[in-house]
């Protein structure tokens, strides 16, 4: 494979503009960034981490840096469909990559939580960004790189000490095309510290040919318990490629739950560093694919810090020409004895030509420790559907029942009644739809 | 875990199989070009299909570099400071077992494989090759009668060529890795077995590899033929000399089961380890793979790996025919400083095709015990079955182990489940075991075992005890 052009991102890295009123820090961390992209440039097949997905479809689409202001006026009726459906919603939302005030939600804030696009944090909260943003990541991975090489803005949440915030903060990705095909690099910076609890929903919906290429720092302080849910149902042309990084404190809790329905080529690298003792960490995901898609999950688990638990359940459903894949890695280091982790993948496959990619990872460094992990790849139960089939339901009302049964055991742990509706409208809509 | 001092002082038990045999031994000067290979060619009188076949493999071997995907580390390896080639002088063909050099002799009796002794008893055929040479082959007589063609293989490149050119290559080819290249270049000797249609082997083959020079690689290629119906069951056994410096061992292995035939594979390697701190030891660099080229064949895979300072290592099978069925035992143990990066492929193209793959490792020391397995299940493998078991065991608190199982499945009509577990030897069991009257090192040893049982008794009972056995030396003093 030849490796694939970086001409047209870097042709447009002076003409990209920046990141709010930019500091120096910043301007030298980009180029930084930027250089370091120069140099990799996009990943091949040839790399470990990149094995099963090729990349080869964006690194050769010339894409054109999104502009603030496309003409698109968002339909309010479109935007309720996107929206929780919680009564009290604090929602931030963007539109290819630009921050849309008018569309936010942001009144009446408990006191203490800041909630606001990155550009102006930067401006208000200038020690807390510069303490925290690119901190959490590995900055030298490609797409990271790329990502804060060409950062625009992004969301900002700031969780206070001790803080219970009860009803979700969203954050709305929306992208849109006006004939040209745009990318934009979301990076969003959360922070929830010691002792605050929240929940935060990610979500991405666009129409047409674009690229988004998200990056999110999480950073759970110590005994604080963050709810992470992302909820991603790009167009069927969209490339969609996201970094989830969180660092946790001691005794914390952090779960994720990262539902993929969309995009021709979509990647989530989630990875959870349990940095200090006693902590845990709940990693949940559902991938649908169908006709050409390609959705691909890579998980990271690193137990650094001894009597820290972790489990993991992924679930994935891939019809018509569909590829799916699965890299979940846990690794525990000599330090982290006492670990308690377990990951399980399970595969639904519902058409021949579909295809998966699984590769569950253990690396083991500490000796008192318990750690499975389990992968399964099947198809509906022939019995289960006789079964169904003889209580009088037609074939394939059977199998799409039996098949968002398999679906919507993910949700169960949802404590947000609406979003679960909402999901699982998704997930049958997607059976009707794509999948069938 | 409290340290025990009876283990402690296990753990300074020597690798008995250390000595080294003072014979006189021909070889030709280290390095590797293509005089080298025309040189080993001509030495062992080869047809010119082979010098062509090896020349092919060292011209693709010169634009490879060496694989760096296995978890393993060792600085780098200087293949010119090697020597291709090392021969007892006495006797290139020999037609007796009483023809064999005595001290030869001697040493394999050392071994506990005294050809004799095996000859009389076990009913075990053995051929024995010491650094690069087969000096003996027992039983070639009885197997003769059924057909059977059970020999070296510079014997067989002689006398049964049209068969090696057949063959040769044909699952593992020359431009397959690093290793496999390198071993097509220059490999010296090795086993070779033909059985014919219809013919169960009587008895079980055995081979015994021993590296006895210094500077010498060792480089020998198994070619095993089954053709339809027939049956066999063959054993390997590696031992090693104590040296400072680190010794290659880079073999290749290949199984062809045709029509209803099956081949089981068991290998028992004792390659030297290096010392406490991780000094000299064998680097087992080894390519094997299976072909079940005919319906209901069966290929399996059995290994016990409790030796080499590293192992490389994927016995792997390619399931082609309708219903074949690959099959993957292994359990390897890595003590001190040793690594090993082993696991299997299962290439699953025919129809009904089922594998298994059960695989246990154990680490203790600095050991790190990795399992690197693929189930690929290819879109015409309709009806596809694959269970995998890996389990892990750690003793103490420096070592690792880790897994990284593959898995791409092409046909949705396959069933695949792949499970691994890590664990320690917990102070339940083996408080239960002491309460009940046994030492501490019995305890471990019972566990142990019991954590290998399913591996284990796949082994050919001979094996099976020796297995057991260097389970227990490999192990001692790991609990701490």
């Amino acid at each position: 494979m030849t490796l694939p052009t970086t001409d047209s991102f870097v042709s447009n890295f002076e003409l990209a503009g920046k990141l709010g009123s930019e500091p120096l820090w910043l301007r030298k961390h980009r180029e930084q960034a930027f250089s370091q992209f120069s140099q990799t440039g996009f990943p091949t097949t040839n790399d470990e981490e990149w094995r099963t997905t090729s990349v080869e479809p964006i690194a050769t689409t010339s894409f054109q840096p999104a502009s603030e202001n496309n003409g698109y006026k968002i339909e309010k009726q479109e935007l309720e469909s996107l929206s929780l459906g919680t009564p009290d919603e604090k929602r931030l939302v963007f539109i290819n990559g630009f921050f849309a005030p008018k569309l936010s939600s942001l009144e009446n804030l408990p006191s203490g939580l800041i909630l606001k696009n990155l550009a102006e944090a930067l401006r208000s909260e200038p020690d807390l960004v510069e303490k925290y943003l690119f901190r959490q990541t590995d900055e030298k991975a490609p797409f990271t790189a790329l990502n804060a090489a060409f950062v625009k803005d992004g969301a900002f949440v700031f969780i206070p000490k001790g803080q219970t915030v009860i009803s979700p903060i969203h954050l709305l990705f929306i992208s849109t095309v006006d004939g040209t095909v745009t990318v934009s690099h979301p990076r969003n910076l959360i922070i929830a510290e010691e002792g605050s609890q929240a929940t935060i929903v990610e979500s991405y919906w666009g129409r047409g040919k674009y690229f988004t290429n998200a990056v999110t720092e999480i950073v759970v302080g110590d005994n604080a318990s963050l709810d992470h849910i992302k909820i991603q149902t790009e167009s069927e042309e969209a490339f969609h490629i996201a970094t989830i990084q969180s660092q946790q404190g001691r005794a914390s809790r952090f779960s994720s739950h990262s539902t993929s329905f969309g995009g021709r080529l979509a990647r989530n690298d989630i990875n959870s560093v349990l940095a200090a003792e006693g902590s845990e960490c709940a990693l949940n995901g559902l991938y649908m694919a169908g006709l050409h898609q390609q959705i691909d999950n890579h998980t990271t688990v690193d137990h650094a810090q001894p009597n820290s638990i972790s489990r993991e359940l992924y679930k994935g459903i891939l019809s018509g020409e569909a590829t799916g894949v699965f890299n979940g890695k846990i690794i525990v280091r000599q330090d982290a004895q006492k670990t308690d982790a377990s990951q399980t993948n399970k595969n639904l496959l519902l058409s021949k030509e579909a295809l998966i990619n699984t590769k569950p990872q253990l690396e083991i460094f500490a000796n008192d420790v318990k750690c499975r992990h389990g992968a399964t790849i099947g198809q509906l139960d022939e019995n289960a559907i006789f079964y169904l089939r003889s209580r009088g339901l037609g074939e394939k009302e059977a199998r799409s029942f039996l098949t968002y049964a398999f679906a919507s055991e993910m949700f169960n742990s949802l404590k947000i009644t609406p979003l679960k509706r909402r999901l699982e409208r998704l997930v049958q809509t997607r059976l009707e739809g794509p999948m069938s | 875990m409290t340290s025990n001092p009876t283990f402690q002082e296990l753990t300074k038990q020597d690798y008995k199989y250390g000595f080294v045999t003072d014979i006189e031994m021909e070889t030709v000067p280290p390095g590797l070009s293509e005089d080298v290979i025309r040189l080993i060619s001509a030495k062992k009188k080869e047809p010119e299909f082979m010098l062509e076949f090896r020349l092919k493999a060292y011209r693709h071997w010169l634009t490879m570099t060496e694989p760096k995907w296995a978890n393993v580390h060792h600085p780098p390896i200087d293949y010119q400071a090697i020597s291709y080639y090392a021969a007892p002088k006495k006797k290139v063909s020999l037609t007796d077992m009483n023809e064999v050099d005595p001290e030869l002799r001697a040493t394999f009796e050392k071994l506990g494989i005294s050809l004799e002794e095996q000859k009389r008893l076990s009913g075990v055929a053995v051929d024995a090759v010491f650094d690069s040479v087969s000096v003996a082959t027992t039983f070639k007589e009885k197997l003769g009668e059924l057909g059977i063609i059970f020999c070296s293989f510079s014997e067989a490149v002689q006398n049964h060529p049209d068969l090696v050119k057949k063959y040769l290559g044909s699952v593992v080819p020359t431009a397959d890795n690093f290793f496999a290249a390198l071993n097509s270049a220059v490999f010296s000797d090795g086993s070779f077995c033909y059985i014919p249609k219809g013919v169960r082997c009587p008895m079980e083959l055995s081979t015994y590899f021993r590296i006895n020079a210094s500077n010498t690689g060792q480089f020998e290629r198994t070619l095993i033929i089954a053709d339809e119906g027939s049956t066999v069951s063959y054993l390997e056994g590696c031992t090693a000399p104590m040296r400072d410096e680190n010794q290659l061992h880079a073999a290749v292995v290949e199984l062809i089961a045709f029509d209803n035939a099956q081949i089981k594979y068991s290998t028992v390697q004792n390659w030297y380890p290096g010392d406490k701190q991780g000094k000299g030891g064998i680097y087992n660099f080894v390519t094997k793979r299976g072909k079940c080229a005919g319906k209901n064949s069966k290929i399996s895979w059995t290994q016990v790996e409790t030796g080499s300072a590293i192992t490389w290592k994927y016995p792997s099978c390619i399931l082609l025919g309708d219903n074949s069925v690959g099959e993957f035992y292994s359990v390897a143990v890595t003590n001190n400083y040793q690594q090993a990066d082993t696991g299997t492929k299962m290439i699953h193209i025919g129809k009904n095709t089922k594998s298994t793959i059960i695989s246990k490792g154990i680490s203790a020391g600095h050991g790190q015990n990795s399992y690197r397995g693929m189930v690929k299940i290819m879109k015409g493998a309709t009806g596809a079955r694959n269970y995998s078991q890996c389990d892990s065991l750690l003793m103490g608190d420096k070592c690792g182990a880790h897994t990284f199982p593959y898995v791409e499945v092409r046909n949705n009509t396959a069933q695949m489940e792949h499970e691994a577990s890590t664990s320690k030897i917990s102070e339940d069991q083996l408080f239960y075991c002491r309460q009940r009257g046994l030492s501490t090192e019995d305890s471990v040893n019972m566990i142990v075992n019991g954590f290998c049982k399913e591996v284990l008794r796949e082994l050919p009972m001979e094996f099976a005890v020796e297995a057991q056995k260097l389970l227990g030396v490999s192990l001692e003093g790991s609990v701490g």
